[in-house]
């Protein structure tokens, strides 16, 4: 059969053998739906850790999105402390820059204990 | 940097088995294959949660109604999940959910099959989500962080689903005639669909495998189904049942289960569109999405509003 020219997998069906007439998408999306933010998640699973990123979701507003990440995020009981940031206010270092922007850390060794060797007589030092 | 030193550089990232992040460089073609792999993944969660849902309102005791929606919700958070990491790739949200409703994205086939008495949520979850299972574990593994990520978060959640559906065909199984032939039943009609579910046999593959070279994928279509077939023929006997292959026995030499041969015509049937549920999930999936249409609009115009009322109180 001539489907068989490549190797599909279990969810991983190409599109050019899908079957389904292909109607037009039926977009009808009004203007504030499209503009629901995107809000990243942080979750402290436990007081006296750090709040974690867990994920993101869209929603309305930051209320929202909390209780949003509430019903996805902690339904065993994962967390016990909820941030939500809007994504577009995340700012990250540029990982083409790594080499270099990391690069000074790199040939400090004597910032790690294990540089210094000391005698058997200092103990837990 | 030429474009070849480029995709050098980020396969030896993979062969190194460093995880590629949404802003690292990547393949236009690798990028494509995750859009379209993670999305159909996300769209079988939740057109997964439709032929579960048509029991909940008839689960036979409160247990297994709360168990069952307890189930279809932590289907729904796997879809976000899956639909997150996708949009981590440069898809727009609603482009991804258009593509499901227009027909053009593709799901699990085997969600559309019909669920006929409630054996076959027991079967679901015992076979469907076990098959679903071997696929994930693995996929915790793949070459891209995000998607590894929402794996990982799926599988410690995943195993119950697979718990409570043995446990729905174990209390069947010890039950009346009826009951018993029902278990059977459901078993029948969902294993070789299962089986199905990973796909074409490998020998069918004419190209060098790309998904599996990129580390998106880790074991092969047959690995996985093999390793199905093993668990599944062991487990069955605690049931008291059988699976439907006369050509099911144990192969010393291979120390693996032989079995016998899958109605692909079946599969390619479905997977066009001709099962016998496909249309009806479809046109659940958007009555769902256009009868939802004023909760999302009511979101929007409370947000608003509250926002609004802030800023008076601000000034």
């Amino acid at each position: 059969m001539q489907q068989f020219i490549r190797k599909f997998y279990y969810g991983d069906i190409p599109d050019d053998i899908s079957g389904e007439g292909l109607k037009p998408a039926q977009t009808g999306e009004s203007a504030e739906e499209a503009s629901w933010p995107l809000w990243e998640v942080f979750i402290r699973s436990k007081q006296g850790l750090d709040h974690k990123h867990a994920g993101s979701l869209h929603a309305a507003d930051a209320q929202m999105a909390i209780e949003n990440a509430r019903d996805v995020y902690t339904r065993r009981n994962e967390g016990v402390s909820i941030w939500v940031v809007e994504s577009k206010y995340i700012h990250a270092s540029n990982p083409d820059d790594a080499e270099s922007f990391y690069e000074p850390a790199s040939d400090k060794v004597y910032r790690h204990p294990t540089f210094y060797e000391l005698p058997e007589a200092v103990r837990n030092m | 940097m030429q474009s070849h030193q480029f995709e050098n550089r980020f396969q030896q990232k993979i062969d190194a088995e460093t995880k590629i992040e949404p802003k690292d460089w990547m393949p236009d073609a690798y990028r494509k294959t995750l859009i379209r792999q993670i999305s159909q993944h996300a769209h079988s969660e939740i057109v997964g949660m439709l032929p579960e849902g048509n029991w909940i309102s008839r689960a036979p005791s409160l247990k297994r109604k709360a168990i069952l929606l307890a189930k279809v919700q932590d289907e729904a958070g796997h879809g976000l999940y899956l639909y997150s990491a996708c949009e981590t790739l440069g898809i727009a949200r609603e482009e991804t959910i258009n593509d499901l409703h227009s027909g053009k994205a593709k799901y699990s086939s085997i969600f559309n099959y019909p669920t006929l008495t409630w054996a076959d949520i027991g079967a679901i979850g015992w076979l469907v989500d076990g098959a679903a299972i071997l696929n994930q574990v693995m996929l915790c593994r793949t070459s891209y962080g995000p998607y590894a990520r929402a794996m990982v978060r799926i599988c410690k959640e995943e195993s119950f689903h697979q718990r409570q559906g043995f446990d729905i065909l174990l209390t069947l199984s010890n039950g009346t005639e009826a009951q018993k032939t029902m278990c059977q039943d459901a078993i029948n009609r969902w294993w070789w669909p299962s089986l199905m579910m990973f796909g074409p046999k490998d020998s069918e593959s004419t190209n060098s495998d790309q998904s599996m070279k990129w580390k998106i994928k880790r074991k092969t279509n047959d690995e996985l189904r093999q390793q199905f077939v093993d668990m599944c023929a062991e487990q069955v006997k605690v049931l008291n049942m059988v699976l439907p292959d006369k050509d099911l026995q144990w192969n010393a030499a291979r120390q693996h289960y032989d079995f016998g041969g899958i109605d692909w015509n079946e599969f390619w049937n479905v997977v066009k569109g001709n099962g016998p549920c496909n249309k009806e999930r479809l046109a659940a999936r958007r009555k769902a999405h256009d009868d939802g249409a004023w909760v999302r609009e009511a979101a929007a115009a409370y947000a608003a509003k509250r926002a609004n009322k802030q800023e008076i109180k601000a000034a």
